[in-house]
C-alpha cells in the first residue's frame, strides 16, 4: 500500500496549537506531531487517549511498598533480630516507626524507576534505536506535523499555510 | 459587587446562638468544688467507656485514701473538669483564627512571588483575613483572663506551680505573664497591620492608572513574610506549646504551621467554589480549583510529614520528658490522635490522588469538610491532653465552642466580602489569572 502524507513545518508552539486545534476542526486525521519540547495540552487538543502511566505509578507505588515491608520483616525481623537504642526487633509492628521512612523511600523508588521503565516500553526507545522523527530541525526548533493525503491535497496545502506552516513536504512511502 | 445572602447571614447568626447556649451550658455545668468534680466523674464514670478509666482511678484513689496525696488527686481532677469549657473554647476560637492567619500568609506569598495565577482568588483571601481582626482580639481577651487566673490553661502562670518546679523556674525569664501579653500584642499588632496595609493597597490598586501600589505591597508582603516566619514559631510555643510546660519539640512551630496552611487552603477553595456556585467570581475557573486541590493534597501530606518526624524522632530517643507528650496522646487520646491521621492523610491522599478528582467541585468541598475536621482535632490534641487530660470528651462545651466560632466566622468573612468587587481589574496579572488554564 502506497500512503502519500505531509508533513507540515511550525516553528512556534502557540502557532501550532491553533494550527492543531483548526486542523480538528476541519475533520483531518492528525498522524503525529513531532515537537522539540513538550508542549502542553497537545495530547488534549490532538483528541488523543488519556494517558495511563499514572494508575501504573501508583501500582508501582503499591509494589514497592509491599517489598519494602517483606523485605525489612525478613532482614529486621525474622533473620537476624538486631537491638537498636534499647528497641529490639522481635516484632514488625512495634518497631514499625522506624521502618517507615524506609517504606516511603522504597514506594518512591519503585514508582519513580517502573514508571520511566514502563515510559520506554511503551514508547519502544532502547539504547543504539534509530531515531523516528522525520526532519534533524525536530530537535531543535521546529514542530512538524504530519498528516495523511487522501486525495486532497491541494485543498489540504491551502489550510495548512493558513494555519501558519512555515514549509510543507510531500512524502511518498511505500510499505 | 456581592451582597450577604439573608439565609447565610441567619445561618450565621443561628451558628453562633447554638454555639453560645453550648458554651453557657459547659460553664454552668463545670464544677466547683472538689466534691461537687468527684461526684460528677463517677456518675459519669461509666458512660464513658475506655475514656474513663484514669478518672475511676483518680476517684477511687481520693474516695479511700483520705490523705494529702488523695486530696492533690482531687484538686487536679477538679481543675480538669473546670478547664474543659475553656479548653473547648481556646481551641475553636484558636482553629479559626489559624485559618485566616493561615491564608494571610498564603496571600502574602501570592503577593511577594508576584504569582499570576491567584489574582482571581485575592478578594476571596481577603476576606477570609478580616477575621484575624475579631478572633486576634477574642484570643488576646482570652489570655488576659488566663493571666488573671479565670482557668488553669497555662500552668506556668499559677505563682504556686512555678515555687515547686524547677524547670519553670528555670524558664521564667522567657514565660512570665507580661512578656507573654507583650509578645502576644507585638504578633497580633503586626499580622493585623499587614493585613489591613495589604487589603488597603490592593483595592487602591484598581483605581489607580500606575503599579505602584502594586509594588508596594509586594515590599510589604515580602517583609510580612519574615516578621510572620519568625512570630508564628514564637507564637507556637507560646500559645500552645507552653500549655506541656516541661515538653518541647524543635519542629513544633513547622507543624502548627502546616496545619494552618493547609487549613486556610482548604477554605480558600471552599468559598471559592460557593461563591462561584452563586454567580459571583465567573472567571475563577477549574483550573484554579483544581491549583487549590493540588496545594491542599501536598500541604496534607507535608502535615503528615512533620507529624510523623516529631513522634518518631522522640519515640526513637526516648528521653523521659519528651515521650510523655505522646504517652498520654496514645494512652488517653487514641481516637482522636489517630483517628486525624485517618481524616488529614489518607482520606484527602486517596480521594486527592486522581488529577481529574481535583476539578470536580464537590470532590473538592467534601474533601474540605474532612480535612477541616481534621484539623480541629489536631488542634484538640494539642492543647487538650495538657489541661484537661483524662477527662476529655467532645461534647456540649465543644460542638457549642466550634459553633460559635464556625458562626462568627462566617459572618465575618462575608460581611468583609461584601465590601469590595470580588474580581480584582487593576492587577498587573489579572489577565493572566483570567486566562490560567492547565
Amino acid at each position: 500500500m502506497a500512503a502519500t502524507v505531509i508533513h507540515a513545518y511550525y516553528n512556534d508552539d502557540d502557532v501550532l496549537m491553533h494550527a492543531v486545534k483548526r486542523i480538528k476542526e476541519a475533520k483531518h486525521h492528525i498522524e503525529e506531531v513531532y515537537c522539540p519540547f513538550p508542549v502542553h495540552g497537545l495530547d488534549k487538543a490532538m483528541g488523543l487517549a488519556p494517558t495511563r502511566i499514572a494508575i501504573t505509578s501508583f501500582m508501582y507505588g503499591v509494589l514497592g511498598l509491599a517489598v519494602s515491608i517483606v523485605m525489612m520483616n525478613y532482614i529486621m525481623i525474622t533473620d537476624w533480630p538486631m537491638d537498636i537504642g534499647g528497641k529490639p526487633s522481635f516484632s514488625y509492628i512495634e518497631n514499625m516507626p522506624a521502618f517507615v521512612p524506609i517504606m516511603f523511600e522504597m514506594t518512591v523508588f519503585f514508582a519513580a524507576h517502573l514508571m520511566v521503565i514502563t515510559f520506554y516500553l511503551r514508547s519502544k526507545l532502547w539504547p543504539f534505536k534509530e531515531a523516528e522523527n522525520p526532519d534533524i530541525r525536530t530537535t531543535d526548533d521546529h514542530f512538524v506535523m504530519e498528516i495523511e493525503v487522501h486525495d486532497n491535497e491541494s485543498e489540504l496545502k491551502e489550510l495548512l499555510l493558513d494555519t501558519g506552516a512555515v514549509e510543507l513536504n510531500i512524502i511518498k512511502t511505500s510499505h | 459587587m456581592y451582597t450577604f445572602s439573608n439565609r447565610l447571614k441567619i445561618g450565621s447568626i443561628i451558628l453562633m446562638a447554638l454555639g453560645l447556649l453550648g458554651m453557657g451550658v459547659g460553664f454552668i455545668s463545670a464544677p466547683s468544688t472538689v466534691e461537687e468534680a468527684q461526684t460528677m466523674v463517677a456518675a459519669h464514670g461509666d458512660d464513658h467507656g475506655g475514656d474513663s478509666h484514669g478518672a475511676v482511678a483518680a476517684h477511687s484513689d481520693t474516695a479511700h485514701v483520705a490523705d494529702d496525696h488523695g486530696a492533690d488527686h482531687g484538686e487536679h481532677l477538679l481543675h480538669q473538669l473546670q478547664n474543659r469549657p475553656w479548653s473547648a473554647f481556646y481551641v475553636a476560637a484558636f482553629f479559626f483564627f489559624m485559618i485566616a492567619l493561615g491564608v494571610l500568609a498564603f496571600y502574602a506569598i501570592q503577593r511577594a512571588a508576584q504569582a499570576g495565577w491567584s489574582p482571581m482568588l485575592f478578594r476571596v483571601m481577603e476576606g477570609i483575613t478580616a477575621y484575624i481582626v475579631p478572633g486576634g482580639i477574642i484570643l488576646f481577651v482570652f489570655f488576659v483572663l488566663s493571666v488573671m487566673h479565670f482557668n488553669h490553661i497555662f500552668p506556668w502562670m499559677d505563682a504556686d506551680v512555678v515555687a515547686h518546679d524547677k524547670l519553670l523556674q528555670g524558664k521564667a525569664g522567657y514565660l512570665n505573664v507580661s512578656f507573654f501579653l507583650i509578645r502576644a500584642a507585638i504578633f497580633l499588632g503586626g499580622w493585623i497591620l499587614y493585613r489591613e496595609v495589604s487589603r488597603r493597597l490592593s483595592i487602591a490598586q484598581d483605581n489607580a492608572d500606575d503599579n505602584s501600589n502594586f509594588k508596594k505591597n509586594f515590599k510589604w508582603s515580602a517583609g510580612f513574610l519574615v516578621f510572620y516566619l519568625i512570630t508564628e514559631s514564637i507564637m507556637s510555643w507560646d500559645w500552645i506549646m507552653s500549655v506541656d510546660p516541661h515538653w518541647f519539640s524543635t519542629l513544633f512551630g513547622w507543624y502548627v504551621f502546616a496545619s494552618m496552611v493547609v487549613s486556610g487552603i482548604t477554605v480558600i477553595s471552599m468559598i471559592a467554589i460557593y461563591l462561584k456556585s452563586k454567580g459571583y467570581l465567573p472567571d475563577v475557573n477549574d483550573s484554579h480549583i483544581h491549583d487549590l486541590a493540588k496545594y491542599m493534597f501536598g500541604f496534607s501530606i507535608f502535615w503528615t510529614y512533620l507529624w510523623f518526624g516529631q513522634f518518631m524522632l522522640i519515640w526513637y530517643a526516648n528521653i523521659p520528658e519528651e515521650v510523655t507528650y505522646f504517652v498520654t496522646r496514645i494512652e488517653d487520646f487514641r481516637l482522636p490522635f489517630f483517628g486525624m491521621v485517618a481524616l488529614n492523610f489518607i482520606f484527602p491522599v486517596l480521594v486527592l490522588m486522581n488529577s481529574d478528582y481535583k476539578r470536580v467541585n464537590w470532590f473538592v468541598i467534601m474533601t474540605g469538610m474532612v480535612i477541616l475536621a481534621g484539623h480541629y482535632l489536631d488542634v484538640y490534641n494539642m492543647i487538650t491532653p495538657a489541661t484537661v487530660g483524662d477527662q476529655w470528651y467532645i461534647g456540649l462545651p465543644e460542638i457549642g465552642a466550634f459553633l460559635f466560632f464556625a458562626g462568627l466566622f462566617i459572618f465575618w468573612v462575608f460581611r468583609a466580602l461584601t465590601k469590595a468587587p470580588l474580581q480584582p481589574t487593576r492587577n498587573p496579572f489579572v489577565e493572566e489569572s483570567r486566562q490560567f488554564h492547565y
